[in-house]
């Protein structure tokens, strides 16, 4: 059965008017509520972004060269101050592995200062320090590995975000808008990289941003910054003279999980095959 | 203070964050619910879409068990977000490359068709309540008429026709919303045990084996409470495609397994000590196990043809067994992803808080109001009282 087209009687044109209007007024009321929901993580400071700062102009790169590191954790202090990072074992926008493989055994034995074995060693959950665990033993090779986000350039936690509060800068930043994220820690499940944390205080995800504050203002991140031999290397890969273009042409480097299809901006020099 | 959050103990090398396990309780229970909606909607399209007749008794109640669980849908997630109030922004500003943006759009174009095929399925019924009753509930039905009394030969056919129109489309919605949902986990790379192209084919087809499984229980209960016999024709037709429905579901479960074992990449000893670890129970006793006792208890019958009170005992119990099993399967998908490290060389143990918005007390809550709902849905829209001479259309 079809049908039959009515005439549009005024009525019906009032009653649309005043749906129309019932829906327009709801959505401002749902809005502002959203404005009024807002708090940021970081508390009054400069204004972020730099206001002269062109993030066209830029593709920031960041060289980890594993044969320097020597585990002391600096760069992990420096992270946790300067990004107002939880001081407990279970949140880190960056954290350090120690590779060992001990003579007679095949695979490497994996730890981070994350472990309980090198929180007792520290006394506490808010001091990183590694443990004296191999002290006896027959090692044959052993490393650090320092981690942090590789700033994807097809990052899978964008991807997964549903409401596009994370998204990737010009410049090669991967950021979240804590002020839009939900909190469904889909971004957290979808990084390859363990990368991706959660702030239980403002329910919102939170992750390394290379420092972007800082390096916006033409200073490098607070890791960099704090590392003692050089491990952790930062610049410009727009400019050819820059420490980072250096880094990258003057090794063979490598990025982690290539499989992934992911493209890291995290390239590493000195790791080995069971890099996890 | 109160602890903000769990830590997880782990073995192996796991990456620091992963000690808090971001995705808990309320994510298990989401697609469980959901998986129930999707169900329960397939055995009423079987009366309605393909007028298959023995499903008479349960098609109406299974269009009442499916709104009233997927009213509930939206709550584990809302209950799961750091920011609920921004919840909106889903459906404001979706991000259309996340798995999760359309989810809001489905979940309320499926509870709008749902409302619309109870609507035309009840129409009759409305339509002479609305005459019958007095005071408020009869104010109630007849608002629900929404002015139409006619009852006739042109409006029987046009409400039979909508009612499988709607059917038909909510058949895809149903089973579109469910597999999307097992898409969620499956698309995701970063995890071995959900990156699985099977994923979504197996959240559908268990969904759809819990489905038939909280329908026969409800069946079998409100006839009890009714006092009125079990239809055992109906009851026989809902255990044969639970036995189909399971059969699929262990096969796909058991195949995908298989794939990830045979296929031995790298990291295989680590999803070996997760099945032989925090799985062991769940995954080797409560999913699997139930599932083939089930399995076997109905072959069983089918092959004795068992009869009355022993049928509808054994179909019962298979029915509640399978209700187990597949919540053991969405926690051993959910939880269970989440144990085994993206490192892939060390286990995460979780264990569920009591307390807390993500603790069992609440997600045992969240499982109980649907059940409070469709007891209301039944006084208003009492299922059971026939459709005058109504014959579904072909």
């Amino acid at each position: 059965m079809k049908l039959k087209r009515q005439a549009f009687d005024p009525d019906r044109r009032r009653l649309l008017r005043f749906l129309g209007r019932v829906v327009t007024y709801a959505s401002a009321m749902i809005a502002s509520l959203g404005v009024f929901g807002r708090r940021g993580l970081a508390g009054a400071g400069p204004a972020f972004p730099a206001t002269d700062y062109d993030w066209t102009k830029h593709r920031w790169g960041f060289g980890v060269d594993a044969t320097r590191c020597i585990g002391c954790l600096r760069c992990v202090e420096a992270c946790k101050t300067e990004n107002g990072v939880a001081r407990d074992a279970h949140h880190f926008r960056t954290w350090v592995e120690r590779y060992v493989y001990l003579k007679g055994e095949k695979l490497p034995r994996v730890d981070s200062q994350a472990d309980p074995g090198n929180i007792a060693a520290s006394g506490s959950e808010k001091e990183y320090r590694f443990d004296n665990r191999y002290k006896d033993a027959k090692v044959e090779k052993a490393f650090f590995v320092p981690k942090l986000c590789n700033q994807c350039e097809h990052p899978p936690c964008v991807q997964v975000c549903p409401v596009g509060a994370t998204f990737r800068t010009p410049d090669g930043v991967v950021l979240i808008d804590h002020d839009y994220c939900i909190g469904c820690q889909y971004c957290v499940q979808a990084c390859p990289y363990g990368v991706r944390l959660f702030n239980q205080k403002y329910e919102v995800t939170d992750k390394c941003t290379w420092c972007y504050h800082r390096i916006t203002r033409g200073l490098k991140p607070a890791c960099v910054e704090a590392c003692p031999v050089n491990a952790r290397i930062f610049g410009d890969q727009n400019d050819p003279e820059s420490p980072i273009s250096k880094f990258i042409r003057e090794n063979r480097v490598q990025v982690l999980k290539p499989s992934m299809g992911t493209s890291p901006n995290v390239f590493y020099v000195g790791i080995d095959k069971e890099i996890v | 203070m109160e602890a903000l959050f769990d830590a997880a103990p782990f073995t192996g090398y796991v990456f620091p964050n992963e000690t808090v396990i971001p995705w808990s309780l309320m994510i298990v229970i989401y697609p469980y619910i959901t998986g129930l909606v999707a169900g329960s909607f397939t055995v009423a399209t079987f009366y309605h879409v393909f007028g298959v007749p023995r499903f008479r008794p349960v098609a109406r109640f299974a269009l009442l068990t499916s709104l009233s669980f997927m009213v509930f849908v939206p709550l584990p997630l809302l209950l799961h977000l750091g920011h609920p109030e921004r919840a909106m922004n889903v459906m404001l500003t979706p991000h259309l490359t996340s798995a999760f943006a359309a989810f809001g759009f489905f979940a309320t174009f499926y509870v709008v068709l749902v409302f619309l095929e109870i609507w035309f399925a009840f129409r009759e019924n409305i339509v002479a309540w609305a005459q019958e009753r007095k005071g408020l509930a009869g104010l109630f039905y007849r608002v629900l008429t929404l002015g139409s009394y006619e009852i006739s030969a042109t409006t029987r056919s046009y409400d039979a026709k909508w009612l499988k129109a709607l059917a038909v489309i909510g058949i895809v919605g149903a089973h579109g919303l469910h597999g999307y949902v097992g898409f969620v986990f499956g698309s995701l790379k970063s995890r071995e045990w959900w990156g699985s192209d099977l994923m979504p084919v197996i959240f559908l087809v268990s969904a759809i084996t819990s489905g038939i499984a909280i329908l026969i229980t409800l069946y079998v209960l409100t006839s009890r409470v009714r006092k009125v016999p079990v239809d055992l024709d109906c009851l026989k037709g809902m255990a044969y495609m639970l036995w189909g429905f399971l059969i699929f579901t262990i096969v796909l479960e058991f195949l995908e397994f298989a794939n990830m074992v045979y296929k031995g990449r790298e990291g295989v000893e680590t999803i070996m000590a997760l099945v032989a670890g925090p799985l062991w129970f769940s995954l080797g006793v409560l999913q699997m196990g139930f599932a083939v006792i089930a399995f076997f208890i109905m072959s069983y019958f089918m092959w004795r043809s068992t009869q009355d009170r022993q049928l509808v005992i054994g179909v019962t119990v298979s029915a509640l067994l399978m209700l187990v099993s597949v919540l053991a399967m969405r926690w051993n998908v959910v939880i269970g992803g989440q144990e085994l490290s993206k490192t892939m060389q060390g286990l995460l143990y979780f264990h569920p808080p009591l307390l807390g918005r993500e603790g069992l007390l609440v997600m045992v809550t969240v499982f109980a109001l649907p059940f409070g709902l469709l007891w209301v849905l039944t006084r208003l829209l009492p299922p059971w009282v026939p459709k005058l001479d109504h014959v579904p259309s072909r």
